[in-house]
């Protein structure tokens, strides 16, 4: 046999896929599957309770349901792992999906396709522009995102009443109903697969790009992003911006899929889209979460609406139950934290 | 010694930093050599973080001026410090926890992939991974692994992925501001080694630290501030702690501190 080497003094293990799960992730593989396991358990309840719930029909409203909030959530999990809030996605829904209606109400002259095209990306840059300013007022103003989106959230809700007089703007395009509405296999409406292009490339964004990077380490520790020469102003610039540009999205397809600009569509919107974020395990202290996390988090709550919508709880016990999840997500979160730290 | 580790890497001449009336600190001359490892001594608010901070570029001097291999310079950050060869690792460490060793690793100089692909932000995640093995490789200090969160690690291990930062980010200096202040005896026993190391390789290194027989087995030279100046630079051989404590409380002044000649700074 050859000589004795010395043990290395160092060593860097790859870690197994499962020892992985501590210590890797942000979010605990732990709390991922647990939320899977609640999302079962919510379908199988349902199924019992509600009255054809396991079938085509609810699978379709339900991810149509959930589509908005995927949307949204994406958008959030961004700016709450940045260490903010985006309180005016709700709003920028609405203002974006009524100036879209009024550009298309008010070109269709220049032909249907021209009309919606034009449409779209009115409310696309209405999206920039409300990302723009909130980064602004953030970066530049140094307004805590909470206030400055607060005060955007008004901002824009009342620009939405401002442009459309108040009512909605129906006289736009039905096609535009039918490109929304379209259903792929009969078991992807559109909203969803939308949702699930914008979920894929959050995700790529967040974990494969010096963006994503730069985005975690600015919620992580602003000292260390900025020590390491981490442009962190223009960073969330880019996740506010990202953000609003979503809200967007999210007003274009609901525009669509209800062929009417109302100011109040999305109103309030944002509470569920963080809840799906804090839900997933994110931090509203910024650094930690994960877009698998929110993906559960969005589920969870739109399988819940449908579900007791199958069961024939009445609407208002919808929103009751929303905010028990999220408390108990919370609560849980902390028991566990706490017993982490006597062990 | 060649004359390559001779020469001063960085030198600064007459600095002086004032916040309103206060005089934090004046007329420190400092010259760190490739290869030395060199001791910054003194009471609590004798200047030496303020020192450091003017070395890396966090904080201007009010007076006085510093040259990188003789060529004098205006720090503007720390980031801009570390592209001109000087890394620092303040006592927070300045990391971000819920980021990867890799990622911490290389804050702020990702390494894009070629092509289109890097044009779009994705990473070369193989080369940064590989470059950051290297790194933690002459650290010698076991980590987990690369992709664990610096939050799940504890505080050697730590400081041994701050300073395999320094090593990937291939800096001449190396500034490190208590970096056994927070640790056990085990860890600081490690993080000696690692101060070793680092001067092996070739890097000039100025460390604070209060541990004094820590300061005297590992430096070269130790400089001792007190009330903002300097008031001693002694070779580390053929003196004492007792030395270097009647230097920090002034019962002791070197009579003939060690000035930077003008032929020493090219």
């Amino acid at each position: 046999m050859s000589t004795p080497t010395a043990p290395p003094a160092h060593r860097v293990t790859v870690p197994s896929a499962l020892s992985g799960s501590r210590g890797t992730r942000t979010v605990s593989l732990a709390r991922q599957l647990s939320l899977a396991g609640v999302l079962a358990a919510f379908v199988i309840v349902f199924t019992i309770t509600g009255h054809g719930f396991f079938s085509q029909q609810t699978w379709n409203s339900t991810t149509q349901y959930a589509s908005e909030f995927l949307i949204l959530g994406v958008a959030e999990t961004f700016v709450i792992i940045s260490g903010g809030i985006d309180l005016s996605v709700g709003s920028t829904i609405g203002l974006s999906g009524v100036c879209g209606a009024w550009v298309m109400a008010h070109t269709q002259s220049l032909g249907t396709g021209m009309c919606i095209v034009v449409g779209v990306l009115a409310a696309l840059a209405i999206g920039l522009a409300v990302g723009t300013l909130n980064g602004f007022l953030i970066t530049v103003g140094r307004i805590t995102p909470f206030i400055a989106t607060l005060g955007t959230l008004g901002i824009g809700a009342g620009l939405a009443n401002v442009v459309s007089g108040g009512s909605p703007i129906t006289n736009v395009p039905s096609q535009i109903g039918t490109i929304a509405n379209q259903n792929f296999g009969g078991w992807f409406p559109m909203l969803f697969v939308v949702s699930l292009v914008v979920f894929a490339y959050g995700g790529w964004l967040l974990r494969s790009t010096k963006f994503g990077i730069h985005v975690r380490a600015a919620g992580s520790s602003l000292r260390a992003a900025r020590e390491s020469g981490v442009g962190y102003r223009s960073v969330l610039m880019r996740v506010y911006i990202l953000s609003s540009l979503l809200a967007s999205v999210a007003g274009i397809l609901l525009l669509g899929q209800f062929v009417i600009g109302s100011p109040l569509t999305g109103a309030n919107d944002e509470l569920n889209a963080i809840a799906a974020v804090v839900i997933g395990g994110a931090s509203l202290a910024g650094g930690r979460g994960t877009l698998l996390g929110t993906f559960f988090g969005a589920f969870i709550i739109s399988i819940l609406v449908t579900g007791l919508i199958a069961s024939h709880v009445a609407a208002f016990w919808q929103v009751v139950a929303v905010g028990v999840v999220i408390v108990l997500a919370v609560f849980i979160d902390q028991i566990k934290d706490r017993a982490g730290r006597e062990i | 010694m060649t004359p390559a580790l001779a020469d001063p890497v960085l030198v600064g001449t007459d600095l002086g930093k004032r916040y309103g009336a206060i005089e934090a600190l004046a007329g420190v001359d400092i010259a760190l050599r490739r290869g030395e490892v060199t001791s910054l001594c003194g009471d609590n608010g004798a200047g030496k973080s303020t020192l450091v901070k003017i070395l890396s570029g966090a904080s201007a001097p009010t007076t006085g001026t510093l040259r990188i291999n003789g060529e004098a310079v205006r720090l503007r950050s720390p980031h801009h410090g570390q592209q001109v060869g000087i890394q620092t690792v303040f006592q927070d460490l300045g990391l971000a926890p819920h980021l990867t060793v890799t990622e911490n690793v290389f804050l702020g100089r990702e390494i894009p992939r070629p092509g289109v692909l890097g044009k779009l932000g994705m990473l070369d995640r193989k080369a940064m991974r590989a470059a950051t093995a290297d790194a933690v490789e002459q650290v010698k200090i076991n980590l987990p692994g690369l992709n664990h969160l610096v939050e799940s690690m504890s505080g050697g291990q730590r400081q041994a992925v701050a300073v395999s930062r320094t090593i990937a980010g291939q800096g001449s200096v190396v500034l490190l501001d208590e970096p056994t202040a927070a640790l056990g005896v085990q860890e600081t026993d490690r993080v000696a080694a690692l101060i070793t190391r680092l001067r092996e390789s070739g890097v000039a290194v100025l460390m604070i630290s209060h541990d004094l027989p820590m300061v005297m087995q590992l430096s070269t030279r130790v400089v001792i501030l007190r009330h903002g100046r300097k008031v001693g630079d002694i070779d580390a051989a053929g003196h004492t702690v007792d030395d270097v404590i009647g230097y920090i409380t002034g019962h002791r002044v070197d009579d003939h501190p060690r000035q930077i000649s003008p032929e020493e700074t090219p």
